[in-house]
This record gives structure tokens, C-alpha cells and sequence, in this order.
């Protein structure tokens, strides 16, 4: 094996971006059968990394080898054509076509002028059973899970006779279940002669299945290392560039009266699918329950049904006793419930408006921002100075558009809006989405600040570790229901994941 | 109403329909492709203006019953270098596409009376030509009603209706509209794949002049001989509405603008009747808008266009 | 005041400038080859608008409307909608002033003046309120529903005037007692139809900046324009917001009818089309950059272009359709602001030298 040249050698790979260097002089090497995992935070330059590789961006600097021969590698049409296959963290996927539609799609089998669909179907199923991957060729998008979503941009890949495959950011949407499934695939298609590279921020999936990693820092290679030579707390610090805690610190909760109260809550979706399925949970003062589940299982329906945003057809919510349900966004939003919404860009932010007028969106038409109809810009402009000060958003000034703050700093002007109104409850979805770890740190503070001055936080996430080390107790949801409510002490990751599926319920009102 | 009219409805019916197929398909393969495209009405102009000129200059020649086709060839040609306008703003240089089409609309509504004051000494409309003339289907016309209505048409008529189904093939069936439609719902996943999201675009842009400007010329072809400001009032925004109507698709697009046609054909027959005499003659002329807008309240509205449609390709942007 | 002065301190108004520097490049490219003398069309342009007083106060009465319709669209684009429909807007504001003015003409002018223009205000609105309505109770594309919308009006009106105001063997209305003429005028313009629907303009500009800058309503409403979702999760009601924002919208080009019929011809037609005051307010809007200092110096520039566009075709045989051309390029590179940027680009380069040398 070490005779031959690696399938895949980057040699001081450099690419700019107006005003920052994404990729600073990276090398990296890609041997054959080798599952070689590309460590680093958000913003670290792996994405960028990746999409040079896969034809999408041209290095301004470097060379890359594929088997020892140098090549450029101008589109992904160029990437294919070398046999290099990539599965995106955001699937590509047209969603009313059929399995078959989107694997072909671009080199589709013909018969006279027509797609010989046919025999398209006929290579996926043979695909599919060669790598173990079940699916059903024609089956459209939008009716298959997101598991089996992930296997067909995996077949894309395989289909194309990809024998580099790069999988970006791969188990972010999935069960532990399915990421175990996914961790077989890629070790049979290693079996198969294939090699990947893993690009991921997860620690626990790079000690189990790669076999080297190579760490990035700021668009710099840190260093290149065996897997069966270093561990987890080396790896982070090496990511981070300084001794990083998994613990989060945090004292025990002084739980008290009830905040949210949800009781048998059900809401159909505009095709009538049950959404929310007899859902009830309960959130106290000063604590912090944290809702765990794969995404799509009612989660965002969930926060919509608290905050106003979708009417449910039974049940009831109440936050300090006064029922809620159906009342407007606006009524609840001046009950004192705080929410920071798991899409900040699209709903979190107006991001074509200032700073200034984004810290009062909730609030511009109270005093003293308003009198009598005209806005007193003098003192929303002094409020945002202030919030931004108390909060560190770094931002030039309260008169930059939100679009140019970074995504960290977009985060924090959110959290010092909600924190802000001195909330009763603070609903906080996806707080973390694609922070690096400063900012992360920063928003999981704020949140065990809230709780700790007698707030109630109601935390949902996808993220099983933020779930584990945020909350005080545990709410696990599936399909529109609440399956399982465990104390994060008493359980673990397996657990969590059976229930997150839908295949074991423990506690709460689930068995009822 | 006898049979006899009836088969004259039919027939007047698919005289007006006929450009509006053309049009709606065109509008079809731009917004399958993602591209808005409110310039439908510029580009029917721009055919209509070409074949006028185009037909009048053969059949100066000597051309004879040849000369309405070098009107269709001249009108394609003008429409697509129009809509070329349009693929060049909104997808090469990412303006706002309903914006471009706009301007279509604009310069053509300019360029093309301009070029008519040109050409012909300063006169407000082309000169008279004679267009095409009514075909017979041998038997099939003999049909009582249909062969009136549907077998003694103009040939336009008849490619209309055989590019509804060549062009529903070549949507569903072909690799050029699965790529086509890929681009329109969800341009990375076509990137990636190899497919050229710019290019695909543009074909789909360029077909929609292509058919738009055909369009445009049957009305000069067939109905008023002429091109003046007034030649296409309003027929492309119509053509928008069956496209929408007919859910994006040559089928539903088809029944649409047949429809269209109709409410346009039946003003002329209804005051055969005695009781449309008590209704005042502009409420009649309303009906095609009001029903427009009664069915989008009752039927469509957004769910059913291409997912990616109005928005710029930027590939930077994940 | 602050504002404004970044407005100007950034390039955002090169953008147009050059585009409009543009547009009458393409317009002169078009005329040489069309075998005319651009120099002499243009020259007869400007010479047609600032040649006699008269013809200035009509160039004026030329550019009122406009700054209507060109209000209108821009104040719809800032709330995130394309009113395309100020066309049908305008003539249903123009059959209620005319409606108001002829059946209450008992009443005093002071009152039967300003209830014509308050009726073409609201008729107006209400008519592009059924747009916003239909958008935001069924989520119906506003460009489909104001498209159908004008010609629902255009026979509308032409019902309404036929049967109810005609004047008799004439295809148009009775004359409206009612005016807006600003008859004082007359010795300084040379009798040209100047009227205060221009007053009433540049008033609804000022509102326009006002409303939308500084209160709260208009904080409301450029939130729903820029981000719907977001707006909604803050507790506004964005369907509310899309029906307010297209009657204001309707309400400005109603107006634009009111100083038509009452200002400057005192009777309503019948029209056999459409009279287009709403496109050429598309135009206007987007030259405008949708601001309404914008909109009211394009609205200057389009009613000169216009309006000069008969002197060229007297003193230069150009025919006057050359000018939509010209407002088509200029829209045309204000809106692919790509190829401006490619076009400045050289200059930028050698401004950037120069510093550096």
C-alpha cells in the first residue's frame, strides 16, 4: 500500500475570499482505503477545503494529485469524470423527482431520445444491493427519511463510479441509529476499495471509524495524525487552539413553580398529517428542559404552537396558568415568553435592517421606542449601544445591517433582544447552529444565566452533547409526541437515540 | 345556438387560442428553468412585429403562400434575440427578474413601432399582408361540428397543437427537461451533478422568445394582417395566466389558453342571443379577468411552481 | 438630514447616473443607424421642454402623474410587492373624482374639490387593496391578480362613464365642474394645464419618506417588505401589513387620476385602452431607486423625456417612440447593475492607481 501513490494529494492548497484567507498553504494526503476525517469549528476553511477539491472554487494557490498525477480540477463535471463523488451536509436532492430521477439526473441512461428509465431503475437497485443500502428506486424524495435521503446522495456518488467520496458534516441530521448504519456503509464501501474523507467537528465519530485526521485551525493545517494515537481531548484542543471543558459548569437548579404547561396538544399539518400527536410536557422556573429528537419529528411545530405561530386543534398551553393556545404572536410575545428561533436569517433577523432596528422588532411599537405613532430613533439607537456593549456583539456600529455581522455575532444581537424583554420563559431552538466554539460557549452561558436567575428555558436541539450537557431534564420527542423524559445523569447517548427513534419509551406521561 | 355556429365558435375559439398556446408554452420552459418571465408580452410583440415585416417583404417577392412561414422563421429569430435581453440581465448579470422582464416589455413596446415608422416611411402600422390562409383536413373535415370547429383551421393552429405534445414529451421523457426541471426546483443539486445551471436557463429563456414570437406572429398571421401598437394588447400577460392555470404544465397550459380563447371568442357570438342585450357590453369583455381571478382564488395560488423560480443561481451560496 | 448625506457620500447614485448616461447612448446608437442625427434629436428634445414657458408648464403637467404612479410602485416594492396594476389604479381614482365632481356639483368648491381628489384617493386604494387582500388571505401573486385588475377597470370605468356621465353624441364624459387648475398661474406659463395635483405630488412624497422612515407603521411594513417570516415571528400582521401597504400604494395612483380628469382635461374618456400612466410608473419607480427623492427627480427626467419626444420627432423626424427605447436601457442597466459596474469598472481601476502613484 505505502508504495503507491495516495489516490488524493493536496499540496499548499491557498484560497482568498475578500477580506480573509479561507485555506492558508494546506497539504493533505488521501490514501487508498483510508477513512481520513478533516477536522475543524465552523469557519475553520474545511467546506472550503472540500469544494476546491470538488471543483467548486479554484485554488489561488497549489497543486492537487490524483494518483500521483497532478491535475485542475475546474467544475465538478471535471471532480466526476476523476472519480470523485461528494455527499453534501445539505442534500442535493430534487424533491418531487423519483430515487431513480435524481441519481441519473445529468448522465442518464438513453433509449432513442427518451430516459430508459427502466434500466435506470434497474442500476440503482443493483447499486443498492451491492453496498447494502435499501432503497427503493422509486420512491419519491419527499416521502423517505432523512436517512434514506442521505444513501441516495450516497448512490449519486457510487452511480458516477466515484472512488474518492467526501462526506460533509454526514451524521448532523441523524438518530445515533442511523449514524452507526452510516458508519457500516462507509466502512463497506472502504472494504470495496473506496476512500473517504470525513469532514466533521465531532470528536466521538472520528475515534470510532477514521484511521488518520487531519486538523484545520483558521484555514491552517495544526497537524495530521493516527487515530489510534491521540484522543478526543488532544483533538479538541488541537481545534480549538487552547484546553477546552466538555462539562459545562453549572450549579444545581432551584426548580420552582410551573412556567409552560402543555396538555394533550395535537395540530394537523395543512394536508391533515398529525404534527403535534397529544403532546404534553411541563417546564418549571429555573430549570431547563431540553427536547431531543431527530429533526422533522414536530419539533418546529412545537415552538410555533408556543409562540402563536400555528394554530393547534386541541389540547391546552399555559404559561403561569393563562392559557395560551391560539392567542397571537404578539399577545404571548407581551406575556413575557422570550424565543430565539432555530433560523435566525430567516426568522430571527430582518437582515437588511440596522443593528438599531433589529434590537426593537418585538418591541419598537412600546414606549419609549414609540410616541404617538413616530418612532423615537434617539432612544433605539441608545438601547442597541447599550445591548451591544452588555453582550459583546461585534458589530462596526448599531447602523451596520445585520447581513454583515457574522453568524456568531447575528446570534448574540438575537439573545440580547430576547434576554432583553427579562423574559418568564425563554425558548431557545438551535442556539448553537453553526457557531464555533467561543460563541457556543457564550449562548450556552446566557442560557444557565436565565435558568439560574429563576427563568424557565426550554432548549430544542438536535445536537444529543448540547442536550446532555445544557439541560436539567430531558424531553424526548417523536412524531409529534412526547416518548420519554429522563434526567441527563441517568441515561446516555444509546438510550436517548432508541427513544429519539421511536423504538423505546421510559418516563413522563409516555406510557400513559 | 344551431350546430352550425357552434362549429364557428369552435373554430373562432382556437383561432384566438392558437397564440396563447405558443405563448404559454414559452412561458413554460423559462420558468421550468427558474426564470421569471413577465416579458411574455414584449416577446409577442417582437414576433408579431417580425412577421409582419418579414411576411410583408416575401410576399413582395413574389413568395406567394411561402410567405407567412418567412414570417414565423423572422418572428422566432426576433424573439429570441429579445429574450436573449432578458437572459442576459437576469441570469448572467442576477438582475431581479421580473424587473427584466419588464424592460422586454418596455423596449419592445419602443423598438418595435420605431422600426415600423422605419421602415415604412412613418406610417403607425406594416402594411397589409395576407397571411395564412385556412386548411382542410380531406375527411376529417367533413366531421359535422369538429371538422368545422377543429379540421378546417390554420396551419399555426395545427403546430400548436402538435407542439403541446411534443413538448410535454420533451419535458417528461427526454434528459434535456429532467435537467431543464432539476434547474428549476433545485439548481446546486443540477450543479453538482455536472448539469450547466446558466445554460439550461438560458435554452429555456431563448425557447420562451422562440415560442412567444411565434405566437405573436399568428396574431398578425391570421387575425389582423398588421402590426400596430395595439396587435398584442395584453395577450402575453394572458398567456402568464394560462400558464399558471395550467400548473406549469403543456396539458393544463393547453386546456388553459383554449379557455382563454374561448371567453375572448364567445363575445362575438353571445349577442346572437336575446337576453346578453341586457348586459352591458363591457361586463362581457370583463369576464376572461374576472374568471382569471376567480379560479387562482379557488384552484392554484404558488404551491405548484418550480421551487427555484425567481431566484439568481448563485453556486458561491450554499 | 444625516441620512441623506451618506446616501450621497456612498457611489449608490452612480449606479443610475451612468445608467442613464447609458440609456441615451443605446438611444443614439439606435438613431444612427436608423439614419437620424442623435445630436439634433436630443438637442430637440430639451429644446421642445425649456424652449417657451408654455411648453414647460406642460412638461411639468406631464411629469405630475408620474410622480403618482411612480410613488405608488415604489411604495408597494419597499412593503415586497410589484404593483404592476397602477394603471387600473389610476383610472378607477380618475372615474371617482370625475364621479364625485359631476353628481355632487352642487356643493361648494372648497368642499367639492377636495372630497373629488379624497374619493380618487380611496377608490384607488381600495381597488389595489383587492390585490393585497387576495395575497395575503390566499397567497395570490399580486403581478397576476393588478394585471387582471387593469382591465377589470378599464371597462369599469368605461361602463361607468358611458352609463352614467356621458355626454350626449360625445364618447367621454360631461365636463367636471370640479378643478384643480392652477388658474393664477396661467400669465407666468403661457396657459399651459399646470394644476396642484404637482403640490399634491411631491405632499405624497413627504409622506411616502415620512410614513415609511419614521413611524412606526412604516417600521412595520419595511420589515414585512425586507423579511416576512421574521416579521411574523415578531408578532406583526404581515397580512395585515400587505393589504395597508397596497392601499397606500393604490391610494397614490388614484390620486394620480384625480389630477388628470380635475386638472388638466375636466372630463373623463372613454378609453378604447389601457392609458398606461402605470408602466411608465414601473419606470419611474426603479429609476428612482424606490426612494421617493428618487422617484420625484426620475419622474422629472422620464415627463421631460416624454414630453420632449414630440419636439424631436418635429425637429429631427425622430419618431417619438425612440424615447421608450431609451427608458427601457436605462431600466434595463439600473436593473443588471452588473454591467454598469463592468462599464465603471476601468475608471475604478485608475482611480485606485492614481492614489497609489
Amino acid at each position: 500500500m505505502s508504495a503507491a501513490a495516495p489516490v488524493v494529494e493536496l499540496k499548499q492548497i491557498t484560497k482568498r475570499f475578500p477580506g480573509i484567507v479561507a485555506n492558508d498553504s494546506i497539504s493533505l494526503t488521501l490514501k487508498k482505503g483510508e477513512i481520513h476525517a478533516l477536522l475543524g469549528e465552523n469557519g475553520a476553511g474545511k467546506s472550503t477545503l472540500m469544494n476546491i477539491v470538488f471543483g467548486l472554487y479554484q485554488p489561488d494557490e497549489g497543486s492537487i494529485e490524483i494518483d500521483g498525477k497532478p491535475v485542475i480540477i475546474d467544475s465538478p463535471n471535471k471532480a466526476i469524470e476523476l472519480g470523485i463523488g461528494m455527499v453534501h451536509q445539505h442534500f442535493k436532492l430534487v424533491e418531487p423527482f423519483t430515487v431513480t430521477e435524481n441519481i441519473v439526473l445529468g448522465m442518464e441512461p438513453k433509449k432513442g431520445l427518451k430516459i430508459d428509465y427502466k434500466s435506470a431503475a434497474e442500476q440503482v437497485r443493483k447499486l443498492s444491493e451491492q453496498y447494502g443500502l435499501q432503497v427503493d428506486p422509486n420512491a419519491r424524495i419527499h416521502d423517505i427519511s432523512v436517512g434514506m435521503q442521505q444513501r441516495v446522495e450516497i448512490m449519486k456518488t457510487l452511480y458516477r463510479g466515484a472512488d474518492i467520496l467526501i462526506f460533509d458534516e454526514p451524521t448532523a441530521v441523524l438518530t445515533p441509529q442511523e449514524i452507526t448504519e452510516l458508519m457500516a456503509i462507509m466502512k463497506r464501501l472502504v472494504a470495496e476499495g473506496k476512500s473517504i474523507i470525513l469532514i466533521t467537528h465531532k470528536l466521538k465519530e472520528i475515534m470510532q471509524i477514521s484511521d488518520r485526521v487531519t486538523i484545520i485551525r483558521r484555514g491552517k493545517v495544526i497537524d495530521t495524525v493516527e487515530t489510534s494515537g491521540t484522543n478526543p481531548n488532544e483533538l479538541a484542543e488541537k481545534m480549538v487552539g487552547r484546553g477546552v471543558t466538555f462539562k459545562v459548569d453549572k450549579q444545581v437548579p432551584h426548580v420552582g413553580d410551573s412556567v409552560l404547561k402543555l396538555t394533550n396538544v395535537n395540530s394537523k399539518s395543512k394536508d391533515g398529517v398529525p404534527v403535534l400527536n397529544g403532546l404534553s410536557f411541563e417546564v418549571k422556573a429555573g430549570e431547563i428542559l431540553g427536547i431531543a429528537g431527530v429533526d422533522g419529528n414536530g419539533q418546529s411545530e412545537l415552538i410555533q404552537a408556543i409562540t402563536g405561530l400555528r394554530k393547534i386543534d386541541s389540547g391546552s398551553i399555559k404559561v403561569s396558568g393563562q392559557e395560551i393556545a391560539n392567542l397571537s404572536p404578539r399577545k404571548i410575545s407581551e406575556l413575557n415568553v422570550s424565543h430565539i428561533p432555530e433560523d435566525r436569517h430567516k426568522h430571527g433577523l430582518v437582515l437588511d435592517f440596522t443593528v438599531s432596528e433589529n434590537m426593537v422588532l418585538e418591541t419598537y411599537y412600546m414606549s419609549p421606542y414609540n410616541q404617538g405613532g413616530f418612532l423615537k430613533m434617539d432612544v433605539i439607537d441608545r438601547h442597541a449601544e447599550d445591548l451591544i456593549k452588555q453582550f459583546d456583539v461585534r458589530t462596526p456600529s448599531i447602523e451596520t445591517k445585520a447581513r454583515s455581522l457574522s453568524g456568531g455575532n447575528q446570534q448574540k444581537a438575537i439573545i440580547a433582544r430576547e434576554i432583553d424583554k427579562n423574559p418568564i420563559l425563554l425558548i431557545a431552538a438551535q442556539p448553537t447552529r453553526g457557531l464555533d466554539v467561543g460563541a457556543i460557549e457564550f449562548v450556552q452561558k446566557q442560557l444557565i444565566a436565565q435558568r439560574d436567575q429563576g427563568k424557565a428555558v426550554l432548549l430544542i436541539s438536535f445536537e444529543l452533547d448540547e442536550i446532555m450537557n445544557v439541560s436539567d431534564r430531558i424531553a424526548v420527542i417523536y412524531e409529534g409526541q412526547i416518548v420519554g423524559e429522563v434526567f441527563p445523569q441517568d441515561t446516555n447517548d444509546q438510550e436517548l437515540g432508541l427513544m429519539m427513534a421511536g423504538s423505546l419509551k421510559r418516563g413522563g406521561n409516555a406510557g400513559a | 345556438m344551431d350546430l352550425v355556429t357552434l362549429g364557428q365558435l369552435l373554430n373562432t375559439t382556437l383561432v384566438f387560442s392558437t397564440a396563447l398556446i405558443f405563448a404559454a408554452l414559452g412561458g413554460i420552459f423559462s420558468e421550468r428553468s427558474g426564470v421569471v418571465n413577465i416579458g411574455l408580452e414584449g416577446l409577442m410583440m417582437f414576433g408579431a412585429f417580425a412577421a409582419a415585416v418579414g411576411g410583408h417583404y416575401a410576399q413582395d417577392a413574389g413568395m406567394g403562400a411561402w410567405a407567412p412561414w418567412v414570417g414565423v422563421l423572422c418572428a422566432m429569430a426576433v424573439g429570441v434575440i429579445g429574450s436573449l435581453i432578458h437572459a442576459v440581465a437576469s441570469i448572467t448579470f442576477k438582475a431581479d427578474q421580473t424587473i427584466s422582464g419588464t424592460v422586454i416589455n418596455f423596449l419592445a413596446a419602443g423598438s418595435t413601432l420605431y422600426m415600423v415608422k422605419l421602415f415604412f416611411d412613418g406610417a403607425g402600422e406594416s402594411p397589409l399582408i395576407d397571411g395564412f390562409k385556412k386548411f382542410s383536413v380531406p375527411v376529417l373535415s367533413k366531421i359535422p361540428v369538429i371538422g368545422e370547429g377543429i379540421f378546417n383551421s390554420y396551419p399555426t393552429t395545427y403546430l400548436a397543437i402538435i407542439l403541446v405534445i411534443v413538448i410535454y414529451f420533451v419535458l417528461f421523457k427526454t434528459p434535456f427537461g429532467l435537467r431543464l426541471r432539476a434547474v428549476g426546483e433545485h439548481p446546486s443539486a443540477a450543479d453538482t451533478l455536472g448539469v450547466n445551471v446558466k445554460r439550461m436557463r438560458y435554452i429555456g429563456v431563448m425557447l420562451s422568445g422562440l415560442l412567444a414570437g411565434i405566437g405573436g406572429a399568428t396574431i398578425t398571421l391570421t387575425t389582423t394582417g398588421t402590426f400596430a401598437h395595439n396587435t398584442i394588447s395584453g395577450q402575453g400577460f394572458i398567456a402568464i395566466a394560462a400558464m399558471i392555470f395550467g400548473k406549469w404544465n403543456p396539458l393544463g397550459a393547453f386546456g388553459a389558453a383554449v379557455f382563454f380563447g374561448f371567453s375572448q371568442a364567445i363575445r362575438n357570438y353571445v349577442q346572437l342571443f336575446e337576453w346578453s342585450k341586457s348586459i352591458p357590453q363591457e361586463f362581457i369583455f370583463m369576464i376572461p379577468y374576472v374568471l382569471t381571478i376567480i379560479v387562482l382564488v379557488s384552484a392554484v395560488g404558488r404551491s405548484s411552481a418550480p421551487k427555484a423560480l425567481g431566484e439568481p443561481y448563485d453556486p458561491g451560496k450554499r | 438630514m444625516h441620512r441623506l448625506k451618506k446616501i450621497f457620500a456612498t457611489d449608490s447614485y452612480v449606479v443610475p447616473l451612468v445608467a442613464i448616461l447609458l440609456g441615451f447612448l443605446v438611444g443614439a446608437v439606435v438613431m444612427l443607424i436608423g439614419g437620424y442625427d442623435p445630436i439634433a434629436a436630443y438637442s430637440a428634445l430639451f429644446k421642445r421642454v425649456f424652449g417657451s414657458p408654455y411648453d414647460f408648464g406642460e412638461a411639468i403637467r406631464e411629469m405630475t402623474p408620474l410622480m403618482f404612479t411612480g410613488l405608488a410602485v415604489a411604495f408597494a416594492f419597499r412593503s415586497g410587492m410589484f404593483n404592476i396594476g397602477a394603471d387600473g389604479q389610476v383610472l378607477i381614482g380618475m372615474t371617482a373624482a370625475t364621479l364625485v365632481g359631476i353628481k355632487l356639483a352642487g356643493l361648494p368648491m372648497f368642499l367639492l374639490v377636495p372630497l373629488a381628489v379624497i374619493a380618487a384617493g380611496l377608490a384607488g386604494g381600495l381597488w389595489a387593496g383587492i390585490a393585497g387582500y387576495l395575497k395575503a388571505k390566499r397567497g395570490i401573486n399580486e403581478v397576476i391578480t393588478t394585471i387582471m385588475l387593469n382591465w377589470i377597470a378599464l371597462y369599469l370605468s368605461n361602463y361607468i362613464v358611458r352609463n352614467f356621465l356621458l355626454l350626449k353624441g360625445q364618447n367621454r364624459s360631461e365636463d367636471i365642474p370640479a378643478s384643480l387648475s392652477m388658474t393664477f398661474l396661467n400669465g407666468v406659463f403661457d396657459n399651459a394645464r399646470v394644476h396642484w395635483g404637482t403640490a399634491i405630488a411631491i405632499c405624497a412624497a413627504i409622506f411616502f419618506y415620512v410614513y415609511l422612515w419614521k413611524t412606526k407603521q412604516g417600521y412595520e411594513m419595511r420589515a414585512v417588505g425586507l423579511n416576512p417570516n421574521a416579521a411574523e415571528y415578531a408578532g406583526m400582521n404581515v397580512g395585515r401589513n400587505v393589504v395597508k401597504a397596497m392601499f397606500i400604494s393604490g391610494a397614490f395612483a388614484g390620486l394620480a387620476g384625480a389630477g388628470e380628469v380635475l386638472g388638466v382635461f375636466h372630463y373623463q374618456s372613454v378609453f378604447a385602452a389601457s392609458p398606461g400612466y402605470g408602466f411608465n410608473g414601473i419606470a419611474v419607480a426603479l429609476l428612482g431607486l424606490t426612494h421617493p427623492l428618487g422617484v420625484i427627480l426620475a419622474a422629472i427626467l422620464y415627463g421631460m423625456l416624454t414630453y420632449g419626444a414630440a419636439g424631436m420627432s418635429f425637429g429631427a423626424d425622430v419618431p417619438p417612440e425612440l424615447i421608450r427605447i431609451v427608458i427601457g436601457s436605462i431600466i434595463f442597466f439600473i436593473a443588471a447593475q452588473g454591467i454598469v459596474r463592468w462599464v465603471l469598472k476601468p475608471f475604478y481601476l485608475k482611480r485606485k492607481k492614481e492614489k497609489v502613484s
